[in-house]
């Protein structure tokens, strides 16, 4: 751990890299046209973002055949901004994290794209240029923290492993910083020397997330962290992420299904279906006029805590099969808006009043007719 | 249960409403006895060593009645005592206290295999996971199938298939001659819990209790589900007790909503009453925790941060005096009752009893 601790990671080695590299080539020369774009807009290069994805590829060799789980997904995170991907299982969004984070392991592979985070495009970093990233500029709060921690292990034991991993060795930096960050999310001290079972499930997520904050890190992906939390629970953690992230400033991805949880968190939205960013956009305007069906359906399938009592049809049907996905728009066997050519081709990204949408509804219409909900 | 039922033809779209030829009780009781309800329902657990003997009160004096149908939610947060509730509703745990009445019987009356069967029949049970509830190597007939021929002996090979047929496509999997000979893997995660659903009513229950149905589904799947109970009370006679942590979808089915905190009832009553008129500080704590995207943008940082408590050899006392802002003297020393407040609107909380504007949060 030679490296040091306040300076970025030296180039990596070159060697290393053309392997990885030479690997990634092959493949790509095996699957023909997968880096065309069909026609889909994006924004310009952004120079300062801290995250520029673009047209992500991931596919998942299985014995029965190749299925690709994320499709061309491209997006750019500004520092500071906290989107969030919602879908539901099966779409690809855990899949295109672990992608962002460099997790994936076989089957699945990148095939095609890159994830550039500061600069650097994260799919030719060797092991060891990624070890340095991870926790430092870049941390990763998973799902599940019971599986997460290491059950034999106390909280502060964990976080010296992490920080000693980093090149911090002197004990009492390790034990002050430790402290701090267990005090930023709310929770005493005392429990660097308690294990993970004895916390409760909101605790042990806070002390994941205390842990991604041991450095102060430009980017902290979370994935689904508080599925595991009932609402009184998740809606403080939610708060707290708020909180963190308007002091430190870091950016955040934020993986879930549940839509109306990050309703008002998330600068913006990006809305997956089977593999696809189906819409991406400002969270407000996704809510307030979502302009996809299968966003509107989303929308409509969450009954109301307020308001009057209506009945909810929900979306009929249920996702594709990726290893068969649909020809033309892979939303069309379930669509209420479902033309003829939605049949036959594919859908582009189309943008519509700052909006990308993948629906032949708004091909080439600049500020066309909003398709409002009936 | 004597004769051959003459198949009902379907469900009817607009059914009849009231079909009050539902299987006979046991005992012909009087009008007024609802359909179940529960005595100082307790279950407590005894965990610890010989050494330290402790006990864990998962359910604590529960008074709760569930009528013909009638959709009653259950909710709170894990831990609450919700599912031990179904448990012991399902006869899998034995109560430590308390009795249970089903149409009026009590259920430790219950000595017979028969009046046993009967029973477990009447009141089947809808699991949380669709995927590990359904045995993966059978196809999905199989479950409906032997469902019918312990339950319903009477009838022929024949009759439990088209049983089964009809119970299939009333639960809205079609076409039900396909779906029956399909494995489960075949199926998705909302066709697999309607399976569960479908398992369920080949018995012709009274009440089904269900256990989070909808929590492992996907959202634009879980509304199909929800509408499907509604139905099934509606056009089946069926009543539910639907136990959730969600009060969104609780509001969306459910006629009467039971809120549980620490193993006792916080609050119940008319689903519109409680959650347009909560009584309860944690109720309201619940409510305004609830996301909500249609609600206007902002967000209190006065959040409540504390935790869940532990229902181990409690004191006595309100079990939500530490994190209530409105806890009074009486809190720390009085176990609250719950009494009514409203009509069918029961709460326990001292502060609501006394009289005084409950806002806590």
């Amino acid at each position: 751990m030679s490296s040091g601790a306040a300076e970025p990671v030296p180039a990596m080695a070159d060697t290393a890299a053309g392997v990885r590299r030479g690997r990634f080539r092959r493949r790509l020369e095996a699957v023909p046209g997968l880096q065309a774009t069909t026609g889909a807009t994006y924004q310009p290069e952004h120079p300062d973002a801290i995250l520029d994805v673009r047209d992500l590829s991931v596919e998942y060799l299985l014995d029965s055949g190749t299925v690709v789980a994320v499709d061309r997904v491209s997006f750019a995170l500004m520092p500071g901004e906290f989107v969030a991907i919602v879908g539901e299982s099966g779409c690809g969004k855990s899949t295109l994290l672990f992608a962002i984070a460099q997790l994936l392991s076989p089957p699945a592979e990148i095939i095609g794209g890159s994830v550039t985070f500061a600069g650097r495009n994260m799919v030719e970093l060797t092991d060891s240029a990624l070890n340095a990233i991870r926790w430092k500029d870049l941390s990763v709060v998973m799902q599940s923290a019971m599986n997460a921690l290491n059950p034999v292990k106390s909280i502060g034991a964990q976080f010296k492993d992490v920080m000693r991993a980093h090149g911090v060795t002197a004990r009492q930096e390790i034990a002050s910083r430790s402290a701090e960050v267990l005090r930023m999310v709310g929770i005493d001290p005392i429990h660097l020397d308690s294990y993970p079972h004895q916390l409760s499930g909101g605790m042990r997520q806070r002390s994941m997330i205390a842990m991604a904050l041991l450095f102060t890190p430009e980017l902290v992906i979370m994935d689904e962290p508080t599925s595991a939390l009932d609402v009184v629970a998740q809606r403080s953690l939610m708060v707290q992420i708020a909180e963190l992230k308007e002091r430190f400033g870091f950016a955040v991805i934020f993986v879930t299904h549940d839509m109306s949880l990050v309703s008002h968190f998330s600068d913006r939205l990006m809305v997956m279906y089977a593999g696809q960013v189906a819409e991406l956009g400002p969270t407000r305007q996704l809510f307030d006029s979502p302009a996809h069906p299968y966003t509107v359906g989303l929308m409509d399938a969450f009954p109301s805590i307020r308001g009057p009592r209506r009945p909810l049809s929900g979306i009929p049907g249920s996702p594709p099969d990726l290893a068969r996905p649909p020809q033309g728009c892979r939303f069309a066997p379930r669509c209420p808006k479902v033309m003829d050519r939605c049949q036959a081709d594919p859908p582009g990204l189309y943008q519509v009043d700052g909006i990308d949408v993948r629906c032949f509804l708004y091909e080439g219409a600049v500020g066309a007719d909003r398709w409002s909900k009936p | 249960m004597t004769e051959l039922t003459a198949q009902p033809g379907g469900p009817q779209p607009d059914a009849a409403p009231a079909v009050a030829a539902a299987p006979g009780g046991l005992a012909a009781e009087s009008g007024t006895e609802p359909l179940l309800r529960t005595e100082g329902l307790t279950k407590h657990f005894k965990i610890g060593n010989a050494l330290s003997q402790r006990t864990l009160h998962a359910v604590d004096e529960v008074n709760l009645q569930v009528g013909e149908r009638q959709i009653v939610a259950l909710a709170g947060e894990s831990g609450s005592g919700k599912s031990t509730i179904a448990r012991l509703l399902a006869r899998i745990y034995q109560p430590t206290a308390g009795e249970i009445y089903f149409e009026g019987r009590r259920l430790s009356a219950i000595r017979s295999r028969a009046d046993r069967l009967r029973y477990s029949g009447l009141v089947p049970m809808v699991f949380q996971d669709p995927f590990a509830s359904i045995n993966p190597v059978f196809r999905v007939s199989h479950g409906v199938m032997r469902g019918l021929k312990l339950h319903r002996p009477e009838l022929s090979r024949e009759q439990r298939y088209s049983e089964a047929q009809r119970m299939f496509e009333v639960v809205g999997l079609t076409p039900a001659v396909d779906v029956l000979q399909r494995y489960p893997h075949e199926l998705s995660g909302g066709q697999r819990q309607r399976v569960g659903f479908a398992q369920a009513l080949v018995m012709r229950p009274k009440l089904i209790l269900a256990d989070e149905p909808v929590s492992m589904l996907d959202v634009s799947i879980r509304i199909g589900l929800l509408n499907l109970m509604v139905q099934l009370r509606d056009a089946e006679s069926v009543s539910i007790l639907y136990i959730t942590h969600d009060l969104a979808s609780a509001r969306y089915v459910a006629d009467r909503l039971i809120i549980m905190y620490a193993a006792m009832i916080a609050e119940s009553g008319p689903v519109e009453e409680v959650l347009a008129n909560p009584k309860h500080p944690y109720t309201q704590l619940l409510l305004s925790a609830v996301p909500d995207p249609r609600a206007p943008l902002g967000v209190s940082a006065e959040t409540d941060r504390g935790e869940p408590p532990k229902v181990i050899d409690p004191a006595p006392g309100c079990r939500f005096r530490q994190r209530c802002p409105l806890a009074i003297e009486v809190c720390h020393s009085v176990t609250p009752q719950l009494q009514a407040i409203g009509t069918g609107h029961e709460v326990a909380c001292h502060v609501a009893q006394s009289g005084a504007e409950v806002k806590a949060f």
